[in-house]
């Protein structure tokens, strides 16, 4: 089926690029992965500190039972995502690609927490305080779900000097591939729709934008059905091009206003919440259900049967390739996330973590990197950036350690998309070396201010 | 008369310029201490930092600055170096015992199986960031050569055939400048003695025993062999990997005996029998 | 096993390659017009400046640099060479074309590090350099085999214009200026690409289609250089020539499309590119209407390549530094 495609020009204005869409799984509905025989659930899976075990080996644990409590001010709680045994606590290297301490679970049935509503009807009533509902989210753990994993609880709780009066509802996803946000969008509209409602409570702000991209025709013709029946949000359809779902650019597009370097979009009055993270706010209150569970995309050019899945968390990457005719011979490259902002895996038996927003098999031909010759100084670089950086400069003084030269060329407003590796014709690490003088230069800053 | 004008222009050309030079020297010259400029051109001049201050001459205004030299010490200069410095400012210098950097890893690519391949930029900090590692260890070396880039004095390099970088004692001056760029922490400044007689273990991954020997045939697997049988305590075990105190061993070698996994290495004794290389050294 | 690398794990894979051979295919046309109206010769001037050029690149990699990954694959030395020979009248001796390339790739871009490094435009350094060691051969330009027999040389409208100037005639007295239609087809005596406006112009719509270059660089010198001598047409006809004039003739179109948008020495942000232009036309026209040389544009961009480095201090708007404004 396609939609006729109707026109839009709203869009961020510096840089951005078209990568190749393929959206491979763009046609297929969500569907329920089975409840694996074991689980390893990291108990960092995300932004700040680890979460501290609240259980020990031999421990029989619920669907719903709390496994690991939110240990400092920027963390998140970690819920079991199935029933059964905890077999053994151990390091694993997680979707991060380092050592990260994690529940193994042997499961044994399914057996659920009795305060979780398992039933499909939807609540729309909202009934609770916005303490209340912050403290729902608080204890069922959510994060966001773009990747980021930020713990939604603290980016819900901004500082009193400033006063948020939108809410900006990314549903941009404008990585090549992923289809998650997508295929929940088009099953859980009206959730999605009560949980943004709920956000905007607890937030007391009574705008809301949701940003789709063009290319999703079918989410936005549902969307601007469903959210007639919610008062003050408004769907806003926005151009195709990467990266829309950056934060900044996205704020940008819909609002028309830049947040300052170095600071967070509450500067300019707004709250950027994922699609996905809407609709585990609506599980989180009105059903008391934690984070256990994700849509992930299982795609990749040669897998035969793209698909999306609702898949609980800790579930082997290598289980989920199966089910769509496994991991194909000539893999490269495995990915968790997106091609251009994703990270590619050691091996495939990690677990499902809160991020995971989808698992690419990526051949040899798409995933290579050719041979890094001569900047040729085409300036593509500098006009993808969207951040308006000078990208080969900055690569330049990080190759050569210039790192007061990298901060006075404002190497931290980098926001890490990758434009500017991608577009490159000689091939040059570009962003490998900005990162590396990301690193060395936030560390140099921290030691100035501890001087 | 052509030659004897253009001689005569470039001759009063060169007394002017000469004469205003002489002029500007003296108006701005900047007095500074001699003492600095003669300690300077005593130190090696590798502005490797090692110090704790930025390059060679600001250390020298230090040198000559300060009341005594307590905590001052340029390894690159050595011991005999620093006292004639010392005795040239009037001033007296620490005894400080040798050392010399010691790589900890000893995970060759025929002992620790890689289980993927890294494609990126060749620095060690940016790979250290990225992932665990190239193998299943996660503390091991990554050698991609941040120590042999930072080395002023060519004395660290990465062996091609073992992936895993070497030491050449004789041009390592302690300066510390790997042991900053490592960031996996493998590389540690050891006291040494004239003929560099070292036993190290040569391994930091902090992995329990079954994980760690997967990984890598020669980590250290926390037995607590080493421990016991060492006859002086210097040797201690804390998650699950042993560590020698260079200031407590005494060179006895009998821990690089019991070691399961070989671990424990030591450098430059002689192919002898134990005891005499003890008599050798009392 | 898998790879693991740092995102982007995914890439536009157009290479170098590829922009260097769209610009040989947009200076495709140029060519073609150039045999027509010079005949086989300027073939001949060309496949030798090509090869030429090639080779020394590969000579010097390999002997000099001792390198084996040989940067000749990417086709920069083949539009050295084009451009080189496109500057050059097509009665040059052949040894002269060889010398032109020694000295742009030589010189002008593997002493500077290869592809990318360099700082002059080394098709024109090389034009450059025969045209002050060579001043006789390098401006006699043959008529075009279409109104006069081969063989016999004559001068580019632009060296006529002066030349008229200096004899202290007005605009009208001086005869023999072709028709602006001639100048837009190619059909006057110039170097071997230049002659055909119409030729370059395609070409250079093809670069803008593929986006190899954008539209600031050559619409922008083509821009300044009509409105600066537009004003001193309007304030004396008589002593100053049309705009269009100076438009169609010499190296202005050859100049502004493939010369002044080299990447490596064009400034990389807009602004500075803007700038750039700007200086590109303004200088090229003091050099036609009142330096010594008829033609002036070959100066005009090696002067302002020299100030890319400068003008690539100018950064780039950045996100969220231009609140004030809104």
């Amino acid at each position: 089926m396609k939609l006729r495609k109707k026109y839009s020009t709203q869009t961020f204005s510096k840089g951005g690029i078209h990568p190749l869409d393929y959206k491979l799984s763009n046609s297929k509905p969500i569907e329920v992965f089975r409840v694996p025989d074991y689980v390893q659930i990291s108990l960092s899976q995300h932004i700040g500190v680890a979460a501290s075990p609240t259980v020990k080996v031999g421990d029989y644990v619920k669907v719903g039972t709390c496994i690991g409590e939110s240990a400092g001010f920027i963390s998140a709680r970690v819920h079991s995502s199935v029933s059964g045994t905890v077999e053994k606590i151990e390091q694993i290297i997680d979707t991060s690609g380092l050592y990260r301490t994690a529940v193994c679970i042997k499961v044994t049935g399914d057996e659920w927490e009795s305060h979780i509503d398992t039933s499909t009807h939807v609540v729309t009533s909202l009934e609770y305080s916005a303490l209340h509902i912050l403290e729902k989210i608080t204890d069922a753990g959510v994060v966001g779900m773009g990747g980021a994993t930020f713990p939604l609880h603290v980016k819900l709780t901004p500082p009193d000097t400033a006063k948020p009066h939108v809410l900006i509802i990314n549903a941009v996803e404008c990585e090549p591939f992923l289809t998650s946000d997508q295929s929940l969008m088009l099953a859980k509209a009206e959730e999605i729709c009560v949980g943004i409602s709920l956000i905007q409570k607890v937030l007391d702000v009574d705008a809301a934008m949701v940003g789709i991209e063009m290319n999703k025709p079918d989410a936005i013709a549902l969307f601007k059905q469903v959210a007639q029946q919610f008062n003050s949000i408004a769907i806003v359809p926005l151009q195709v091009k990467y990266p829309q779902g950056g934060e900044k650019q996205l704020i940008e597009a819909l609002l028309q206003k830049e947040v300052p370097s170095g600071q967070l979009p509450i500067s300019v009055g707004a709250v950027v919440v994922n699609v996905a993270t809407a609709f585990s706010v609506y599980e989180a209150v009105q059903k008391n259900k934690p984070l256990i569970e994700r849509v992930v995309t299982v795609t990749g050019l040669e897998i035969p049967n793209p698909s999306n899945f609702m898949v609980r968390i800790g579930t082997s990457i290598h289980e989920l390739f199966d089910a769509v005719g496994g991991i194909p011979q000539n893999t490269e490259k495995i990915i968790s996330g997106g091609p251009m902002m994703g990270k590619a895996l050691i091996h495939a038996q990690m677990p499902v973590a809160k991020g995971t927003s989808g698992v690419i098999a990526v051949p040899y031909e798409l995933a290579h990197r050719n041979e890094s010759s001569n900047c040729i100084r085409c300036a593509r670089c500098i006009s993808v950036c969207p951040m308006g950086l000078q990208p080969y400069l900055l690569q330049v003084y990080a190759e050569q350690g210039l790192y007061d030269a990298l901060e006075s060329n404002y190497v931290l407003d980098c926001i890490e998309c990758g434009a500017c590796s991608y577009v490159c014709p000689a091939s040059r690490p570009l962003l490998d070396y900005i990162r590396l003088g990301k690193n060395k230069v936030s560390h140099v800053i921290r030691k100035r201010k501890q001087k | 008369m052509t030659i004897l004008y253009s001689i005569l222009v470039l001759s009063s050309l060169g007394i002017i310029a000469g004469i205003s030079l002489y002029f500007v020297a003296k108006k701005f010259n900047v007095i500074e201490n001699p003492l600095i400029d003669e300690v300077e051109a005593m130190l090696p001049g590798a502005n490797c930092g090692g110090c704790g201050y930025p390059g060679c001459r600001k250390f020298a205004a230090v040198l000559v600055d300060s009341e005594s030299l307590d905590g001052l010490f340029c390894s690159p200069a050595g011991q005999e170096q620093m006292e004639k410095i010392a005795e040239h400012l009037g001033k007296s210098v620490d005894k400080k015992a040798m050392q010399v950097a010691v790589v900890r890893c000893n995970g060759t690519c025929d002992v620790r199986p890689i289980t993927n391949e890294y494609e990126g930029i060749t620095s060690c900090a940016f790979a250290a960031q990225l992932y665990a590692g190239e193998t299943a260890c996660s503390f091991g070396c990554l050698g991609l050569g941040d120590c042999e880039m930072v080395c002023q004095f060519d004395a660290i390099h990465v062996n091609v055939l073992t992936g895993i970088p070497e030491v050449i004692t004789d041009k390592c001056t302690a300066c510390g400048a790997c042991v900053d760029a490592c960031p996996k922490f493998i590389i540690e400044l050891r006291k040494t003695n004239k003929k560099d007689l070292k036993v190290y273990v040569s391994c930091v991954n902090k992995d329990k025993g079954v994980v760690a020997k997967k990984a890598c045939e020669v980590a250290c697997i926390g037995c607590g062999k080493c421990v016991k049988v060492c006859p002086h305590t210097a040797i201690t075990l804390q998650n699950a990997l042993a560590y020698i105190d260079d200031e407590a061993c005494k060179l006895c070698r009998k821990c690089v005996d019991v070691c399961p996994t070989h671990a424990i290495i030591e450098t430059n004794f002689p192919e002898k029998k134990k005891q005499e290389t003890d008599s050798e050294l009392e | 096993m898998y790879t693991v690398s740092a995102s982007p794990h995914i890439h536009s894979r157009q290479g170098v390659n590829r922009i260097m051979y769209d610009v040989i295919i947009a200076l495709m046309p140029a060519l073609v017009v150039s045999i027509i109206f010079f005949g086989l010769s300027a073939l001949f001037i060309t496949l030798l400046s090509v090869f030429s050029c090639v080779v020394i690149e590969f000579c010097i990699h390999k002997f000099l640099f001792k390198r084996t990954d040989f940067s000749v694959k990417d086709g920069s030395a083949v539009i050295t060479g084009m451009l080189l020979a496109f500057n050059v009248p097509s009665s040059v001796p052949w040894w002269m074309i060889i010398i032109g390339s020694v000295v742009a790739i030589g010189i002008a871009k593997m002493s500077f590090g290869g592809i990318g490094n360099n700082i002059f435009n080394p098709a024109l350094i090389g034009r450059v350099f025969l045209l002050i060691s060579f001043p006789v051969e390098m401006t006699q330009w043959p008529t075009n085999s279409f109104n006069a027999v081969d063989g016999i040389t004559g001068p580019t409208p632009l060296a006529l214009l002066k030349d008229g100037i200096m004899s202290g005639k007005n605009i009208l007295q001086i005869k023999g200026l072709p028709e602006y239609q001639d100048m837009f087809f190619g059909n006057i005596g110039g170097s071997l690409g230049e002659i055909s406006a119409l030729a370059i112009i395609i070409g250079g719509i093809y670069l803008l289609v593929r986006k190899v270059i954008t539209w600031h660089i050559p619409i922008i010198v083509l821009v300044s250089m009509f409105v600066f001598s537009g004003i001193f047409y309007l304030a004396n006809p008589y002593m100053y020539i049309n705009p269009l004039f100076h438009l169609l003739s010499g190296g202005a179109m050859l100049g502004a499309w493939f010369m002044a948008t080299d990447m490596a020495t064009s400034p990389m942000t807009i602004k500075g590119q803007i700038i750039f232009a700007i200086g590109i036309g303004v200088i090229t026209m003091v050099i036609r209407m009142f330096g010594a040389y008829p033609e002036g544009i070959s100066f005009a961009i090696l002067l302002m390549n020299a100030l890319v480095p400068l003008l690539n201090k100018i950064s780039p708007e950045r996100y969220g530094n231009n609140l004030k404004k809104k």
